[in-house]
């Protein structure tokens, strides 16, 4: 589209730029300089000791691993809730009122809750063992089993993300025109078809919004870990706080977190280019 | 709706499609009962084994608790203070961000994007030193604005890139429309975008509340007197007994369902707009 | 209309909520923070104090940027600092105290131990900061668990070889292990292992990191490891799993143990660590008062000091929240059951005849949390990751070698002095 009037979008993205520029990059720039810096000189010695850390690879690994397993879930059930929904008369507010209370949850809350649930004397055990399907307590978020850990975590993120989703996404799909889908049914397009062709087109850039923050989000994983998984299962941002709270020492928690910035924004660049968002082929 | 389809199969997809409903609004609930169950069941009831779906020995003692300590109210007016100044500055900044990254393509684009969203990809805990020094030395600490500044930086990726995924599925014809029947741009937007746009700006609403309620570490480190409600309980539950803290945090939740309850319907706006 | 002008005025009221300054003097502590003990401190501790004290609890964490922002800043509306010897060093290590040690002086006129004042001096030649509460790490143990004692054990004078075999028995009677330890990311397995394993297997704590006597201690604990509750990587306050039956033998911090004994005082005991073949290692723990650098009521802070320093304040605090004196100061006899059986525990493990005294680290400024790391990386790989004893120690001794040479810190009981840097033999 033409613009003759260049200087407008510059214009409505002052009001952020000045905002982050005082409140937000001084700080940054601070911190980024802490991590690469020893005593005032350049020096890579808070990298060297994050990289040879012994739980650094550790926490790499599960921080991918859990957000690999837990956003393409989100994501598919927030689609699922949209799509429910959307058949749904009266209440259908209701319902997606329901659906976004895990949204009002801090995520320590969150952890606590699924810990009670989880842990050796909590409702899940209680269930199995009135059921009779154990006869003593069963450990599932102990070192020695660390794939019920994982899967103990995963659900746990899952149930409390998933709601950040569904509120993009669903005002995504609030937009896509009755019409359209009307009229790719009056050509005998299926229900599936017309999900496909039609409304995911057509919600791509709110889809591309979800998963940016919800991925950028999910690097940032930490409360829920630390309650359930205690030291068993180290991620990164939890790494990062360690070392600024217990071992108390800034520069390594800089290092981290400067690695999840580069993690975060690599992942951004990678969605960017995947699910591409042709501003001219939107109606 | 589906017409030709014979009513049998048509009930056994609506039986399929509630069961669904059903099945995940259970999935949210039952967790919330059970903290409900941990929260109000008394000292000893969170430590027995095996524990019991039913209430039994229900004890409302933390919550008398929580409501006679001192400076709760305080607290609580703090966090709605702190949260009324997250949303309306991030709707103030993000939407318009949200707009030029919808319709405009123009040089910086990209890069604007990632310092959006550099915002929550660096910890924020691990930027709090800076961060509160600077705060010292304008003369921010210590108070309700300072937080809500602060809240305001997580919530802004949100604001912009939510508005900008809804701005994009406005379509542009409208607004040239209203151009060429003489409204100004600011006019076209605010009488034609803005409403079809709601739901976005609803849904920034509620991000940027439940992320300024929630926020325990900024908050914290921040204020001295000044605490806002989740930074004031949840230092004060952190070494108390196990049914304070489910208490604590079973309390916590209420005012941010409460808020998206009352935004609901301009959340989950008619759909398929477009048809109006 | 109606709701929005609600809404409007709520939300000015909170916006002008804190604006109204009070000339208070404010007490920031990380100790007393559960909101039964606070209310303790407000409403019964700090009442008679003539001017108004404001008690802020604060967690660690936050503590330490929140120190550190006002020390950069140069601004402070923090006049007194309520926190443990660890969470201190790091403000002292940058100078951030006010010297105390004419406060220190009087106090030891009126009967302060010297060896506790001389902790405040956290390995300076001033005094950061005054002894306020001490407390130190117990057992505690369910009394189903006594049956099962081997024969012939006291359980006041309890051996490692023993508790292993009481640990053995345990789980084969009840099917589960039943001795827990708090080596959760906030629990304080850290000093375990300084104050309690190094010195009872090796009689120190730098100097014999790597001894042949450590290596020995390590084969045992990891046999003890072995009827260990896993979960253990878990807990961070052992009164919940205490309570909760996961564990029936447990050590931890006294503050920690506190709501499992006072709740159900009949149902525990409470008994000293016990013995390696060097003794029977203990760490006292101290929290300290101090005054930062700059703070704007210095003399409120002093006088408050001196209040929580008087005998009476003393014992008030030990029966109201469980820490105990640093003064002398005898706790009456009608205290609640609870608290009084955490101070036999610790009379016990203070009087203990082999008792080894392992003192808080002192000098190593900001570097403390390092320090634990290498112990609590050292129990990770060879406890939890089985990786061979003899290569780990050799590994973190020169980490820990490293970090004694920058930190310049000489060594403190139960190791010999030293004139430099503590050394790795």
């Amino acid at each position: 589209m033409p613009n003759n009037k260049s200087w407008i979008p510059y214009l409505l993205i002052a009001p952020s730029v000045i905002f982050l520029a005082l409140l937000f990059l001084l700080p940054l720039v601070q911190t980024i300089w802490l991590a690469v810096s020893e005593g005032g000189v350049p020096s890579l010695a808070n990298l060297q000791t994050m990289a040879g850390d012994l739980n650094f690879r550790l926490a790499i690994r599960n921080t991918f691993l859990l957000t690999l397993a837990v956003v393409p879930i989100q994501i598919l059930i927030a689609l699922a809730m949209g799509s429910m929904v959307a058949k749904v008369g009266a209440g259908r507010e209701t319902i997606l009122w329901i659906w976004t209370i895990p949204l009002g949850i801090s995520d320590l809350a969150a952890g606590l809750l699924w810990l009670s649930i989880l842990q050796n004397s909590g409702y899940l055990n209680s269930l199995l063992f009135n059921l009779g399907v154990i006869e003593r307590q069963a450990n599932w978020l102990s070192y020695q089993t660390p794939i019920a850990l994982f899967f103990a975590i995963a659900v746990a993120e899952i149930w409390r993300g998933t709601a950040i989703v569904m509120v993009i996404i669903v005002a995504g799909l609030n937009q896509v025109p009755k019409e359209f889908r009307e009229a790719a049914e009056v050509f005998g397009a299926g229900r599936w078809t017309r999900f496909l062709r039609i409304t995911l087109p057509l919600i791509k850039p709110a889809l591309q919004s979800a998963l940016i923050l919800r991925t950028v989000l999910a690097f940032e994983v930490f409360a829920v870990v630390y309650a359930l998984g205690g030291s068993n299962m180290p991620v990164l941002v939890g790494e990062a706080y360690t070392w600024q709270n217990q071992n108390q020492n800034y520069g390594v928690a800089a290092a981290y977190a400067v690695l999840i910035m580069v993690i975060s924004l690599a992942a951004t660049l990678v969605y960017l280019k995947a699910v591409k968002v042709d501003p001219e082929r939107l109606p | 709706m589906s017409a030709g389809q014979p009513s049998s199969f048509g009930s056994a997809r609506k039986l399929l499609l509630w069961s669904g409903i059903a099945a995940l609004c259970a999935w949210v609930l039952i967790p919330i009962y059970l903290v409900a169950l941990g929260a109000f069941g008394g000292r000893s009831g969170v430590y027995q084994w095996p524990k019991s779906i039913l209430p039994t020995g229900v004890s409302f003692e933390p919550f008398l608790l929580f409501l006679k300590t001192e400076g709760v109210a305080g607290a609580f007016l703090n966090s709605v203070g702190a949260a009324a100044v997250t949303v309306v500055l991030s709707v103030l900044i993000g939407a318009p961000a949200g707009y030029a990254l919808a319709r405009y393509d123009f040089k910086g684009k990209g890069s604007f994007r990632l310092l959006v969203l550099l915002t929550r990809a660096f910890p924020l805990a691990i930027l709090a030193l800076p961060l509160t020094v600077s705060f010292i030395r304008i003369g921010l600490y210590d108070t309700v604005i300072g937080v809500g500044l602060v809240h305001t930086i997580l919530a802004l990726p949100f604001a912009a890139l939510v508005t900008q995924g809804i701005f994009m599925g406005v379509p542009r014809e409208l607004e040239e429309a209203a151009w060429v029947f003489g409204c100004s741009r600011p006019q076209a937007f605010f009488r034609i975008v803005a409403p079809l746009a709601l739901p976005g700006l609803a849904a920034t609403a509620v991000f940027a509340f439940v992320i300024s309620w929630n926020e325990v570490f900024a908050a914290s480190v921040l204020t001295v007197r000044n605490r806002t409600l989740t930074a004031y309980l949840l230092t004060v539950l952190a070494e108390s007994p196990l049914h304070y803290r489910l208490a604590g945090g079973l309390l916590l939740i209420l005012p941010s369902v409460i808020f998206i309850f009352a935004v609901r319907r301009y959340l989950f706006a008619i759909w398929g707009i477009s048809s109006k | 209309m109606k709701p929005s002008l609600f809404i409007g005025l709520l939300m000015a009221a909170s916006l002008f909520a804190g604006t109204f300054a009070h000339a208070e003097t404010i007490f920031l502590s990380t100790q007393l923070r559960p909101i039964e003990e606070a209310t303790a401190v407000r409403n019964v501790i700090l009442k008679d104090l003539q001017a108004p004290v404001e008690y802020v609890v604060e967690e660690p964490p936050q503590f330490a940027v929140r120190m550190e922002a006002e020390r950069q800043a140069g601004k402070h509306t923090i006049s007194l600092v309520g926190a443990l010897h660890g969470e201190l060093s790091p403000i002292a290590a940058k100078d951030g105290f006010v010297p105390l040690d004419d406060l220190a002086k009087e106090l030891q006129a009126k009967g302060m131990p010297k060896a506790l004042l001389d902790l405040g001096k956290l390995g300076t030649d001033k005094q950061q900061y005054i002894p306020w509460m001490q407390a130190t790490y117990v057992m505690a143990a369910n009394k189903q668990a006594l049956q099962y004692l081997p024969e012939g054990a006291d359980i006041n004078k309890l051996t490692y070889d023993q508790l292993i075999e009481w640990g053995r028995k345990m789980q084969a009677e009840t099917g589960q292990p039943r001795i827990g330890f708090p080596a959760g990311p906030k629990g304080l397995m850290a000093r375990y292992f300084q104050g309690y394993f190094y010195p009872s297997f090796t009689g120190g704590v730098v100097r014999p990191f790597k001894s042949q006597d450590a290596a020995k201690g390590w084969e045992s604990f990891k046999q003890l490891w072995a009827v260990v509750n896993p979960n253990s990587t878990n807990y961070n306050f052992m009164q919940e799993p205490l309570l909760a039956d996961e564990i029936w033998v447990a050590w931890d911090h006294i503050a920690r143990l506190k709501e499992a004994i006072a709740s159900q005082p009949d149902q525990y005991v409470i008994f000293p660590a016990p013995a390696g073949p060097k003794g029977r290692g203990y760490m006292p723990v101290v929290a300290g008062l101090a005054i930062p650098q700059g703070a704007p009521d210095e003399a409120g802070a002093k006088t408050v000091i001196e209040h929580l320093t008087k005998p009476e304040t003393q014992i008030l605090t030990a029966q109201n929240v469980g820490f105990f004196p640093t003064v002398d100061a005898k706790l009456p006899s009608d205290v609640e059951p609870g608290i009084a059986m955490l101070a036999a525990g610790v009379d016990a493990t203070q009087q203990a005849p082999d008792a080894v005294i392992s003192l808080l680290p002192v000098g190593l400024g900001d570097r403390g949390g390092e320090f634990n790391k290498v112990y609590m990386d050292t129990f990770q790989r060879i406890v939890i990751r089985g990786e061979p004893v003899a290569d780990v120690l050799n590994q973190q001794a020169s980490n820990l070698s490293k970090l004694m040479g920058e930190a310049g810190a000489p060594c403190w009981a139960p190791d010999a002095t030293s004139q430099g840097p503590c050394p790795v033999e």
